[in-house]
């Protein structure tokens, strides 16, 4: 805290440093690298390196299960399995305007959100209400034994049908 | 560069933000260094001055500030080792083990907590000695020695508590064996080892109490502790300095 005294040898030449200088200089320097490190340090500790975390692959089980022109909630992994006449498709049940679970209103053919009310068609394609997209398709495809596997994590731009 | 990194400080000290903050202002007057430590909620425990004489290795050996840096390594890994660890009875021993092989630098936390842990032990132990042997118990401080033998209790049930949450073989047996020695005190015994463990047996209840008394409890009161110890060195006048040189010091 206190001034250091004026040096005899007064450093007026760039060159020159006092030796007290000298030392403020290497702990304010060394504190910084340690400040840099820490952060480093901090960030890759508090990034964990294994989610136990349900996998987003899912089992949908067998196509015979869903009746035709049917759509399926699973609330538990928030996927529809939509059966229609040609195929199978997967859609994620999250709605794209804050992450609420929706539900599929067998009365209306629609699916709705009861957060804030966005409705959608079973094509996921947006009715109306604040939800900025349509809910995405999922990629789907049939195991090696002959079930719907979903993969939640791998939304597909192009709507495909899995023919059974 | 020099001036300019002063000139920057200064700037900085004297703008508003800062003034409103730490309000003493700057300067280098025995007012403003007084002023700069009354006003400060943390630093107000200490007293503005201090005698040389307590301020060399030879008076204290360092081992109360020692004592506290250990405190505070414990306290910041202790809530780092928190974020990866469960107090249950399937997953406590293998969030352990993650914190050893999976999560980055866990290994290193851990082994900083459990080494300061022991150093802190020993240290306390250290520090005590050292009071008693300079006398610097006796009158008017014999009142922060009582609050300092509450810091050792603290401390050796901050390192037992702490013991159980590996919840391994050797975390298992050594608190069952603490348990039932806590059993042994007359006519209440099975009782407080009852409250203890929340139980009959080493089970889940005693994990989740084991947790909450070394993560909360505890670790409360010896910040309690620990600010009343180093407020009374304040009202008892200083650091302990030792007999006066004339009649030949007390080393």
């Amino acid at each position: 805290m206190s001034e250091e005294p004026k040096p005899t040898a007064s450093p007026d030449s760039p060159e020159e440093m006092s030796r007290r200088r000298f030392f403020v200089k290497m702990g304010v320097g060394s504190i910084a690298v340690a400040a840099v490190g820490t952060a480093a340090f901090g960030y890759e500790f508090l990034s964990p390196n294994v989610l136990y975390e349900p996998s987003p692959i899912v089992d949908a089980g067998k196509p015979d299960h869903y009746a035709p022109d049917s759509v399926t909630l699973d609330p538990q992994t928030a996927i529809y399995v939509v059966r229609t006449a040609e195929g199978f498709f997967a859609l994620s049940a999250i709605c794209t305007h804050l992450g609420c679970l929706t539900a599929y209103k067998p009365d209306l053919g629609i699916i709705a959100c009861p957060c804030h009310g966005s409705k959608f068609n079973k094509d996921g394609v947006k009715i109306e209400g604040p939800a900025p997209r349509p809910l995405p398709w999922l990629r789907m495809w049939l195991s090696d034994d002959g079930n719907l596997m979903v993969d939640r994590s791998n939304a597909i731009a192009i709507k495909q049908l899995v023919r059974v | 560069m020099a001036k300019t990194i002063d000139h920057l400080v200064d700037q900085v000290r004297e703008n508003r933000v800062w003034r409103s903050i730490f309000r003493s202002g700057t300067g280098d007057s025995n007012l403003h260094r007084s002023l700069f430590v009354q006003q400060n909620v943390f630093l107000h425990l200490f007293s503005i001055k201090a005698r040389k004489r307590t301020l060399e290795f030879s008076a204290t050996w360092y081992l109360g500030a020692l004592t506290f840096g250990t405190f505070l390594i414990l306290v910041i890994t202790g809530i780092l080792l928190m974020l990866y660890y469960h107090p249950s009875v399937p997953q406590a021993y293998a969030d352990m083990k993650d914190l050893q092989f999976v999560v980055s630098s866990g290994v290193f936390l851990r082994n900083l907590h459990r080494w300061s842990a022991h150093a802190m032990v020993f240290l306390v132990f250290a520090h005590m000695f050292k009071v008693f042997y300079r006398g610097a118990y006796r009158t008017p401080r014999e009142f922060n020695w009582v609050i300092g033998v509450v810091l050792l209790l603290v401390t050796l049930l901050l390192s037992y508590t702490g013991y159980l949450l590996p919840w391994d073989q050797l975390a298992f047996w050594a608190v069952t064996v603490g348990s039932n020695i806590a059993s042994a005190v007359p006519l209440m015994g099975s009782k407080i080892r009852f409250l203890l463990l929340g139980g009959t047996a080493v089970n889940a209840n005693a994990l989740l109490r084991f947790y909450v008394l070394h993560c909360v409890i505890l670790p409360l009161a010896a910040i309690l502790f620990i600010a009343i110890h180093f407020w009374r060195i304040r009202k008892d006048g200083g650091i302990y300095p030792g007999e006066s040189p004339a009649e030949g010091s007390a080393k």
